[in-house]
């Protein structure tokens, strides 16, 4: 009974006391946040465009991010092996509207979700083999000094990257909204055959959907790089990103920026005020059940669409 | 015309449904409907498209819940219920778009029709056999017994998505039968079917009603079959009830020619 | 010619209902289960049966498990792992805390507590359903986990985190800890898959089956022909769980003889998903095939290349290994979404026919 009450009312009391330090917890907790929103917009990008989940997603970041460094690392200058990866990203969507998600057309949405994950794997392994699998240290110049504001400290390298995101989010809206293309992506997410007897080409969307996801993956992925290094772990950030998916819901671009700040602070409260009493480590779950605990009250998640069932 | 000829028992009130309306959002896709259906009958709802008719069958067998009024089965006013309540009351149905196990044999799909009567237990399954195999060919007899009512010993075994869509319509109405309900709701049974196939299932929807003396409401939109199967038809247009009697008098009825001529809207 | 249905006149429903109606199915089973009981302890060696027969015959529990959830069911799980884990540590903590009970029913009761948990984790399926539920089910995956690795009790305070299995017998005969032979477990392990296939078989071939089936291919339609979706699908979560369990339990016990929870992390539970996609979604032979196919192809895979004289290093043959199996998931949902299953049947069918083109 002791341990339940210190558990449940001891961090309140830490806060309470130590509020400057609560509010650093809780901005990390946001920037993190944003890294998260950074991986599930590539999610949500494809998933509204083309109804299919996916899993690669990560893979997408981790095969960003090495080929990136790995051009680099073979002496090319940053910027031409900035180019090529996006190259190597169009390639890769190229392949797999042709090789995987043609021959998928019409299949069961769950069948073309566990195909990602087939892709996942192929993917992981391939680039892994033709680029090494040591950790690749990424600097591509944004300083990580401690900054104070107005009291509280924060790290120069998260706003940078929260500065990113929200570009990133800015441009997609902007894209999906007001632009030629960005409406034949809503109109095939919406129903495949009617957009494709208005004249819409599907497979060039899909190609164009997966090759923008591709980007958003390569951002990530060095965003990500540059923070942890590149290594096989990046594929796992992926698993970071589902999460929020759930919690934001699939269809919502604000869904994936607000799930990933809510789960980005809750994570980060929890494991520093929490966790220490529990043995730690809570990060590898405590995302999921959080979005679990959403998901019993909304199971479409925050911002997805609400579905009338018909018979 | 009307089948006022052939001895049948029409007794009471089976299902009564009052001032019911059900709305989605700020769509109205049912105000104010109230009908009844008697033990006995076949009872036809028409109604041009997106009168609400199969938003009435829906609130029948429990998938929506009427935002207002109340559905009385048996003499007994049902609250808030799920679809699965409905069936275990006795309540089968079949679909406007056909809503059969794409992955099981006809045999299977229409065994799905006998789950509700089966009982027993978890370990007797897990070992097939004894009494929970001997539950298994009791009811297989009573399916066999549908499936020749139906004509279709030939696909038994046939994964019903190899199907042409005529015999999938069969097998649809076969699972539904099989749960040997009291009242049988049919959905556009014949819907996107040839002459020869509306035939046949015209014979069986009589045959099921006078052999069995289950009731059926059904939607139609061929006139003739609606007309010549029907004791009572109702008539609903835009939610609303605008008719309701024998197929001859709603056949006369100036409203129902209005809204199937589409005059008196102008 | 030899293999036909022709002349064998079924006279009785239950005939009809058999699991192996035609006449040559079932004595090929008889012969199969021969050999795998009879000549397969006799002629491998201890190195072919503990690292082929045992693990082939564990993860086919394990698939066999998950395929009742995924494939008949149609809820897709990646929380296999955990749930093996489950009954992995439940299987050591009931046969440290009670030494004298017989370890059949250590194993049983491990399978139950799996099963319990199971139910646990399947509640949010009636409100959730596809990839939601699947990321859900991700959630039990990292949480087990997370519990067995940080809760000393599990492990009852050992400080490497590793539980190792107790020697216990059966009949006499050692069949887990360092005194038991290859053969002795081999064939226990054999008899508890044998039975749980057959039960298994007999689940999905009867009512519950049927309704878990009725769920997966429309779950509105069942609901409205009376089956309760919750109750399905929960009685899948269980069954689905025990039969983990009990995998994570011989996984734990007879296979590896010690284990840490990392055994049972998420890799494990693509690797059992890989197999029933492999095997054939559905099928509970195709559990079996899948799960050979998966064990063999490592195998199969760092032997060609010795063979044939082409040095690999280690690290490649692992990306190799993700490569094809990736690859051969994706070729498997495109070209033969049944699976091995499914190819044998068809091949069953052109032996029908053979030698005769038509």
């Amino acid at each position: 009974m002791d341990f339940m009450i210190d558990f449940l009312f001891g961090p309140l009391k830490e806060i309470w006391e130590f509020p400057i330090f609560f509010v650093e917890v809780v901005v990390g907790g946001i920037l993190t946040g944003v890294m998260y929103s950074l991986v599930a917009l590539g999610f949500v990008l494809i998933f509204k465009a083309s109804g299919v989940f996916n899993f690669a997603q990560g893979a997408m970041v981790l095969c960003a991010a090495l080929t990136f460094v790995g051009f680099h690392e073979l002496g090319v200058p940053q910027w031409l092996s900035l180019i090529l990866t996006l190259g190597v990203m169009v390639a890769l969507a190229f392949a797999i509207e042709r090789i995987v998600l043609r021959p998928l057309v019409n299949q069961a949405p769950i069948i073309l979700f566990m195909a990602t994950i087939g892709i996942t794997f192929f993917i992981d392994g391939f680039f892994q083999m033709v680029w090494g699998e040591d950790v690749k240290r990424l600097d591509i110049g944004i300083p990580k000094e401690p900054l104070e504001i107005g009291g509280v400290l924060v790290n120069t390298f998260d706003i940078v990257a929260a500065l990113v995101a929200g570009t990133l989010v800015g441009v997609l809206a902007f894209f999906f909204q007001s632009t030629r293309i960005g409406r034949a992506l809503r109109a095939v997410a919406d129903d495949h055959q009617a957009a494709q007897s208005v004249g819409i080409p599907l497979q060039t969307i899909w190609v164009i959907v997966w090759s923008v996801a591709g980007i958003v993956a390569l951002v990530a992925g060095i965003m990500w790089g540059s923070k942890l290094g590149v290594q096989f772990s990046l594929a796992l950030i992926a698993l970071k990103a589902l999460p929020v998916l759930i919690l934001g819901g699939f269809t919502s671009i604000p869904g994936a920026i607000i799930g990933g700040l809510i789960i980005g602070v809750g994570e980060k409260v929890a494991e520093v005020f929490w966790a220490a009493k529990i043995g730690g480590g809570i990060e590898d779950w405590f995302a999921y059940i959080l979005a679990l605990f959403f998901l019993m009250f909304r199971p479409q998640g925050l911002f997805g669409e609400r579905i009338i069932e018909r018979v | 015309m009307g089948r006022a000829h052939i001895a049948r028992t029409i007794g009471d009130t089976l299902l009564k449904v009052d001032n019911v309306s059900l709305g989605f959002g700020g769509v109205k896709a049912l105000t104010d409907v109230s009908f009844d259906i008697a033990k006995g009958e076949i009872r036809a709802i028409i109604g041009p498209n997106g009168a609400g008719k199969s938003s009435m069958l829906n609130c029948i067998n429990g998938f929506y819940q009427p935002s207002q009024g109340s559905i009385s089965y048996k003499g007994v006013v049902r609250g808030a219920m799920r679809p699965y309540e409905a069936a275990r009351g006795g309540i089968a149905r079949t679909f406007q778009n056909i809503a059969l196990f794409k992955g099981m044999s006809t045999l299977d799909n229409i065994m799905t029709g006998r789950l509700l009567k089966m009982k027993r237990g978890f370990l007797w399954q897990c070992l097939h056999w004894g009494p929970a195999q001997a539950e298994e060919i009791a009811h297989r007899e009573t399916v066999e017994r549908v499936i020749d009512f139906l004509e279709i010993q030939a696909i038994r075994k046939t994964p019903v998505g190899r199907l042409p869509y005529g015999l999938q319509k069969r097998v649809e109405l076969g699972r539904a039968l099989a749960a040997e309900p009291e009242l049988l709701l049919l959905d556009e049974p014949m819907a996107g079917m040839n002459l020869e196939e509306k035939e046949d299932m015209c014979r069986f929807i009589l045959d099921v009603n006078e052999q069995f003396g289950t009731t059926i409401a059904l939607i139609e939109h061929d006139m003739g079959v609606v007309m010549d199967i029907s004791d009572r038809v109702v008539v609903l247009e835009y939610g609303r009830k605008i008719a309701d009697g024998t197929p001859d008098t709603v056949k006369a009825d100036p409203k129902v020619i209005a809204a199937y001529l589409g005059t008196g809207h102008g | 010619m030899l293999y036909r249905e022709a002349g064998q006149f079924k006279t009785s429903y239950s005939a009809d209902q058999g699991i192996f109606p035609i006449l040559q199915d079932r004595i090929g089973m008889a012969i199969l289960l021969a050999v795998a009981f009879v000549a397969v302890p006799l002629l491998a060696s201890d190195y072919f049966l503990s690292t082929i027969f045992i693990p082939f015959l564990v993860f086919s529990v394990a698939a066999i498990g998950l395929n009742i959830l995924t494939g008949y069911c149609g809820q897709l799980s990646l929380g296999t792992g955990g749930f093996m884990a489950c009954g992995a540590y439940a299987a050591y903590k009931f046969a440290t805390a009670f030494p004298e009970l017989n370890i059949v029913v250590v194993f049983l009761l491990s399978g139950g507590v799996a099963a319990a948990v199971g139910v646990v984790f399947g509640v949010p399926s009636l409100r959730i359903k596809g990839f939601y539920l699947a990321v859900a089910t991700l959630a039990s995956q990292f949480f087990l986990i997370w519990l067995f690795t940080k809760v000393p009790w599990f492990v009852n305070y050992s400080p490497s985190g590793v539980i190792s299995a107790p020697p216990r017998e059966v009949f006499g005969w050692y069949v887990t800890g360092i005194e038991a032979t290859a053969e002795a477990k081999y064939l226990f392990c054999l008899a508890f898959v044998a039975v749980l296939a057959l039960v298994a078989k007999n689940l999905v071939r009867g009512r519950i089956g049927r309704a878990w089936m009725a769920i997966r291919d429309m779950d509105i339609a069942a609901e409205i022909i009376g089956i309760r979706p919750l109750q399905t699908k929960l009685l899948a979560f269980a069954v689905s769980s025990f039969y983990c369990g009990v995998a994570g339990a011989l996984w734990a016990f007879i296979y590896t003889s010690s284990v840490e929870a990392l055994a049972f992390d998420i890799n494990r539970s693509f690797q059992i998903l890989f197999m029933i996609i492999i095997g054939g979604l559905g099928s509970i032979l195709g559990a079996f095939l899948g799960a050979a196919f998966i064990v063999l192809l490592p195998i199969f895979l760092s032997a060609v290349p010795q063979a044939m004289g082409v040095p690999v290093t280690t690290s490649t043959l692992a990306h190799l290994e993700f490569m094809i199996f990736g690859g051969l998931i994706v070729f498997f949902l495109i070209v033969e979404p049944h699976g091995l299953a499914r190819l044998w049947q068809l091949a069953k069918e052109k032996l029908r026919l053979w030698p005769f083109p038509h």
